[in-house]
């Protein structure tokens, strides 16, 4: 296709001329380029429609200027004369135009490769999403059934992984994670004060903000925050990593080295997630508790000394730990819905960020899930 | 050539044997009936057109993927129906070059060649630190140990990753597509040293790959997979096979289409 590049050129024009013995004559003119506008193939079906001649010929001579445009309506064209049993004549078309147009009919359509367009009724896509849920809730199942028997070697100093591995994941969601995660506590404290402070202070009882924020922070915020931030943060960041080394076969190559990968690669993410949240989460709670007492001494006037005495005293060792059980049970979730849906992978890059975003929503959802348990749990028990 | 290895190869030479194997993806068969057999020291080459499971056949073999039926057996022992720690135990004697090289991203070469030899012998780390810079030596990687595999070409992270593979010094080793991606003198590089390490550690070799070349320079015995009918059509020695066949899609296969008739344009 060498033709000069020109661009005010006439536009492309197609002229039907029936002639003699039944022959219709398709005289192409002018620019046919995808940028312009161009007759469509239909207006040809029109008049095979009209005239229905048994024979078609081509002629390109009036031609200045073409791309695949021309040939995607050739190509239809001959197909529509195909359809309808036309002998078609191409003699008078440019030699390489001819060609192209012989070559995209070369290799007939193969059945079956055109999708079904057709859409599945409401109730069929209704009953696939409820079985693929069911299916993945199985393979949750056996995800964990897996990682327990891998802990379990763990535990007996059978598993094969890399201290220094353990040692990284721990950096990467502990002290890497600190600086983000008070900023939030900070911030939710100070939320929290402030809602506190609107109401209380009404009743001249805006010492009890520090109750407030105490209780709030340590009982379920400082965990519930800490594990919204993990699951962006280092839930996400699990499932793309695993996700990539599905994708390059790093993870074939631990399976067929006879090393598995649950034990390699998802033992010390949990692990270190485990170990971590508490410890991220107690801070939190400091740092909440700290923004809270800021907003008590600069807008309600209140001596850091009695917000400090106020909370200790309001403060017990149970609501504490409850805290740190549930950030131990929140970081489990995460590190294996993070684990997990990098495992579940599939070969591409689109792949990846789909199990990235499958891992935060799940760990979210399963923290919620998890936080309304444990309150209905310890309202029972009466903690 | 005989179409079916199975008897006339006895158990005592052959490595690994395919019977009556049937690869799906649920309910879709990729292939059916695979029967070969890959003798001791063999270069055995798995063949065929793009897309018509070449790969897969080799997932099988390494174990990633359970065949639909069938069995696979290394020496006697069957693969397919081996308990976990059987299994565990065949596949530390296998080495396995992936397409991409598939070296561990955040590990240096070292510590990618030392991983299995860490794992599963007791020496020392500056014992195995010097066995994984023999064998990068070997492919001709000397003083690239503390390389992260983003910092070295691609030719280099597939001889990287058959340093690795050849890390426990295994009895058979496959190679999925080893010229994917690599230049012409880097491929035939790559050929010398398939055959370099089957004639001195006599190491039995597995290649899935569809270059020509390749395939007349290095192997002596193959199977010929069909996309249309879905299984082999061919083994034996792809020499032999070009000499003598008298199936025409092997024989349009071997000569690039110039003999055997028009080839048929393959929608896979």
């Amino acid at each position: 296709m060498d033709h000069p590049i020109q661009q005010h050129d006439e536009q492309g024009k197609v002229f039907f001329e029936p002639a003699s013995d039944a022959t219709l004559v398709v005289r192409l003119s002018g620019s046919w380029c995808l940028r312009s506008d161009m007759p469509p193939a239909s207006l040809f079906n029109e008049q095979l429609k009209a005239v229905s001649p048994r024979r078609v010929a081509f002629d390109s001579t009036g031609l200045t200027n073409w791309d695949s445009a021309l040939i995607s309506f050739l190509t239809q064209s001959s197909e529509l004369c195909r359809a309808r049993g036309i002998e078609q004549d191409r003699s008078a078309l440019q030699d390489g135009l001819r060609h192209l147009v012989e070559l995209a009919a070369a290799v007939p359509e193969k059945k079956g490769a055109r999708s079904d367009a057709k859409r599945p009724s409401f109730l069929t896509r209704v009953g696939d999403a409820s079985i693929a849920y069911g299916i993945s809730a199985s393979d949750f199942l056996s995800f964990v059934g897996e990682l327990a028997v891998a802990a379990s070697k763990y535990i007996r100093g059978k598993a094969r992984y890399r201290r220094i591995d353990l040692l990284e994941a721990i950096q990467q969601c502990g002290a890497e994670a600190v600086g983000i995660v008070s900023l939030i506590a900070f911030l939710i404290g100070v939320i929290l004060a402030f809602m506190g402070a609107v109401q209380l202070s009404q009743f001249g009882a805006s010492i009890y903000v520090a109750d407030l924020v105490g209780i709030g922070m340590v009982r379920d915020m400082g965990a519930m925050m800490t594990a919204v931030i993990m699951s962006g943060r280092t839930g996400a960041a699990y499932a793309a990593k695993l996700g990539t080394m599905k994708v390059t076969q790093e993870i074939d190559a631990l399976i067929t080295m006879g090393i598995s990968p649950l034990e390699f690669l998802v033992l010390p993410r949990v692990l270190a997630l485990i170990l971590m949240m508490p410890l991220l989460c107690l801070f939190a709670d400091l740092i909440g508790i700290l923004g809270g007492m800021f907003v008590g001494v600069t807008m309600l006037d209140l001596a850091p000394g009695s917000y400090m005495r106020e909370t200790i005293s309001t403060l017990t060792l149970t609501n504490l730990f409850g805290g740190l059980l549930k950030a131990a049970t929140y970081g489990t979730l995460i590190a294996l819905a993070g684990c997990l849906r990098g495992f579940q992978c599939g070969n591409s890059s689109s792949a990846v960020g789909d199990a990235t975003t499958q891992a935060v929503v799940m760990s979210i959802v399963m923290v919620v899930v998890a936080c309304g348990l444990f309150a209905v749990a310890f309202n029972i028990l009466g903690i | 050539m005989p179409t079916n290895g199975v008897q006339q190869t006895s158990a005592a030479e052959a490595a690994i044997t395919v019977r009556n194997m049937t690869m799906a993806y649920g309910s879709f068969v990729l292939m059916r009936d695979l029967n070969f057999v890959v003798r001791r020291g063999d270069i055995f080459i798995i063949m065929g057109g793009s897309g018509c499971g070449k790969s897969t056949v080799l997932r099988h073999l390494i174990g990633l993927k359970e065949p639909a039926a069938g069995e696979i057996f290394y020496g006697d022992i069957n693969f397919t129906r081996a308990e976990s720690q059987e299994r565990e135990r065949l596949l530390r004697r296998f080495g396995v070059l992936y397409q991409s090289g598939a070296l561990w991203s955040s590990m240096t070469l070292a510590e990618n060649v030392g991983l299995p030899l860490g794992e599963f012998t007791d020496l020392k780390p500056s014992q195995i630190r010097e066995i994984a810079a023999l064998k990068l030596a070997l492919v001709g990687l000397k003083g690239f140990e503390d390389f992260y595999p983003n910092q070295i070409s691609g030719g280099m992270q597939k001889r990287a990753g058959i340093a690795r593979a050849m890390a426990l010094d295994p009895y058979i080793l496959f190679f999925d597509e080893p010229s994917a991606g690599l230049d012409p003198i880097s491929s035939r590089l790559l050929d010398n040293l398939i055959l370099e390490m089957r004639n001195s550690l006599g190491t039995t070799i597995v290649v899935v790959t569809h270059e020509l070349a390749s395939i007349f320079t290095i192997g002596n015995n193959s199977v010929f997979l069909d996309a249309e009918s879905r299984t082999q059509i061919a083994t034996g020695d792809p020499k032999e096979l070009l000499a003598h066949s008298k199936d025409p899609r092997v024989i349009t296969f071997l000569t690039r289409g110039e003999e055997g008739g028009e080839p048929a344009h393959n929608h896979d």
